[in-house]
């Protein structure tokens, strides 16, 4: 099989390739990295390629296949978004503050995937910190599309949802705040999920905003996304907030029809400014689950409104408190004052881009004597009333399926200059990290050229029927078929 | 919801935020943009409802109270810009002008 090829793969495919020994781990590894070299000058999805670490890992993954002692991931290349924990590469979360950092410890995905025998290709570009929808807000330079270099891959995950869109990765692992994963992985035209809030332990994810904060994973297929939730899912000791619940096997839940299966569209996730290609193409999709045999339930979800204003306190607010230990002294950047406050003041100053300083202003105010009842609490509290508006929506329906973004992926340098703009592109992914609920973002068409997702959110802990409904309108479907460099 | 630049100053001080003139001009403008859009929470009447701070369905998360294998020393020290005789080195927190910013 020539290397294009294998590149190409599923990880499912390379899972039966690999067992049958018709490809090689090495094989696979070198194809990825040759890969990588040739084309991530133009895509700029790797921050840094830990090939070394990769080819060694793939020696041994060969090794352990030879015994038989094979796990689901043994022997697939994987990119990380390098803002988890790695103890064999740099991690910066793209940003200048953590210079020089390397962390002590592997985040817990980390570690299962290394169990698993995954092979670590390398760290994925992001915005800084995780915030922006765009990853232009990297302090290394942004990330291009794979469909149309002049166009951003989404954000903040940009660079893990290009590397599996451009065949640099079969999987990728990215984190969703406020729709980091569902709107580049739409973007990039790909499958991203992201879990419900508590599924996959956040510990070595460096926090943004940790009441909000979900790993999930990038692939060409929702059979995939399946297979790698199952293998970062579960308990984790040391993250309190990660759930003891059962993980179960979430490829079991992947179906070919929907009957008897009822999916709701909420009246309001149609809004002024969505792309008409975009619009369509979703309304395509609903028609396609409905002739899967899903009975189709308008439900109304009356405070999805307010949700992008209630993020934009609740997140800033949470990673203000979380960025205050980038300060100079225990790793990364110190420029030295004489005083430590000016120490903390000059460091900051320099290590911080514009979004994130943007951030972390607007939640220091929000948090900030005098004005913490009038925006902390009050978006607290109204995040209550997203919270129950899905509850309620969730006693008549099983999933909700809606776009995953209201236009496809816009141009570099289109809305830098406009925050609030780019804020808007997060919409209709922010109330699912508001509600803690899971979300996966399936290719569903194409407008303008570049691929358009749809987003089928679900109960909390009930990946297993987005995840059913996502495969079954994927079977059914050719979009995920199409690859880069063939447009429409 | 305007901002002066008064505001953007002290905002930045309790972050501990260096910024440059053109960066606090830049900062008083587009946050008081991203405030005017916030204010429409203000439409909704929240007096009555309870405030969520997280989702999850779990409290007073408790752990036995036993020790257990930790970092290292030298690993926690190996990315610390600054150290002597295994501590951290940073300047004086007491006294000079670092108890003024403090007052």
């Amino acid at each position: 099989m020539s290397d294009a090829k294998l590149t190409t793969l599923t990880a499912a495919a390379a899972r039966r390739m690999l067992d049958t020994r018709d490809i090689s781990a090495v094989e696979l590894t070198e194809a990825h990295l040759a890969r990588i070299d040739q084309l991530d000058g133009d895509i700029h999805a790797y921050l840094h390629v830990s090939g070394d670490v990769a080819r060694a890992q793939a020696v041994e993954a060969d090794a352990r296949m030879a015994t038989g002692e094979v796990a689901p991931l043994t022997g697939i290349p994987v990119a990380l978004k390098d803002i988890l924990c790695t103890t064999d590469a740099p991690t910066t979360a793209a940003s200048r503050i953590l210079d020089g950092f390397i962390s002590p410890y592997d985040a817990t995905v980390v570690e299962r995937l290394r169990e698993q025998g995954a092979i670590l290709l390398g760290k994925t570009n992001t915005d800084e910190f995780a915030m922006g929808s765009s990853t232009e807000n990297s302090a290394f330079g942004p990330t291009h599309n794979p469909w149309d270099t002049s166009r951003v891959p989404g954000g903040s995950s940009g660079g893990s949802a290009a590397a599996v869109a451009a065949d640099e990765a079969i999987l990728s692992l990215g984190s969703d705040t406020g729709g980091s994963i569902r709107q580049p992985a739409g973007f990039c035209g790909v499958v991203g999920l992201k879990p419900t809030y508590g599924r996959v332990s956040r510990y070595g994810l460096i926090a943004f905003a940790s009441s909000l904060d979900q790993i999930g994973p990038f692939s060409r297929s929702v059979e995939d996304a399946a297979i790698m939730l199952g293998a970062i899912a579960g308990h984790d000791p040391r993250d309190s907030t990660s759930s003891p619940r059962d993980v179960p096997d979430f490829t079991q839940a992947l179906r070919e029809n929907l009957r008897g299966v009822r999916i709701g569209i909420a009246r309001e996730y149609r809004v002024e400014g969505m792309e008409p290609g975009v619009e369509r193409a979703c309304q395509d999709a609903i028609a396609q689950l409905e002739e899967l045999g899903a009975e189709i339930i308008e439900v109304s979800l009356p405070h999805t409104e307010y949700a992008l204003a209630t993020y934009y306190i609740t997140a800033p607010a949470e990673a203000s408190a979380n960025l205050a230990r980038f300060d100079g002294v225990k790793y990364g950047l110190r420029l030295e004052e004489p005083t430590l406050a000016g120490t903390y003041e000059t460091t900051r100053g320099a290590g911080f881009g514009p979004e994130v300083k943007r951030r972390i202003m607007l939640g220091t105010y929000a948090l900030s004597s005098g004005y913490y009842d009038a925006y902390y609490v009050r978006a607290q509290k109204t995040r209550t009333l997203i919270k129950r508006d899905f509850d309620r929506a969730f006693e008549t329906v099983d999933a909700i399926v809606a776009p995953t973004s209201p236009t496809v992926a816009f141009g570099i340098g289109a809305r830098i200059d406009d925050p609030y703009q780019m804020y808007l592109s997060d919409v209709f992914t922010i109330p699912a990290n508001m509600a803690g609920i899971p979300g996966v973002a399936v290719p569903c068409g194409f407008s303008d050229g570049m691929p358009v997702s749809l987003q089928v959110l679900g109960k909390a802990f009930d990946e297993a029927t987005i995840l059913g409904i996502a495969h079954a309108y994927e079977q059914a479907t050719t979009w995920h078929e199409r690859r880069p460099g063939e447009r429409v | 919801m305007s901002l002066s630049l008064a505001d953007v100053e002290h905002v930045a001080a309790l972050a501990r935020l260096g910024l440059t003139d053109a960066e606090k001009e830049s900062l008083r403008e587009q946050l008081s943009t991203i405030l005017e859009h916030i204010a429409v929470l203000n439409r909704l009447d929240t007096s009555e409802i309870p405030p969520t701070a997280q989702v999850i369905a779990l409290d007073n998360v408790m752990r036995d109270d036993a020790v257990w294998p930790s970092l290292s020393q030298e690993e926690v020290l190996r990315n610390a810009p600054g150290q002597r005789d295994g501590f951290i080195e940073v300047r004086a927190v007491l006294g000079g002008s670092d108890a003024e910013a403090e007052a």
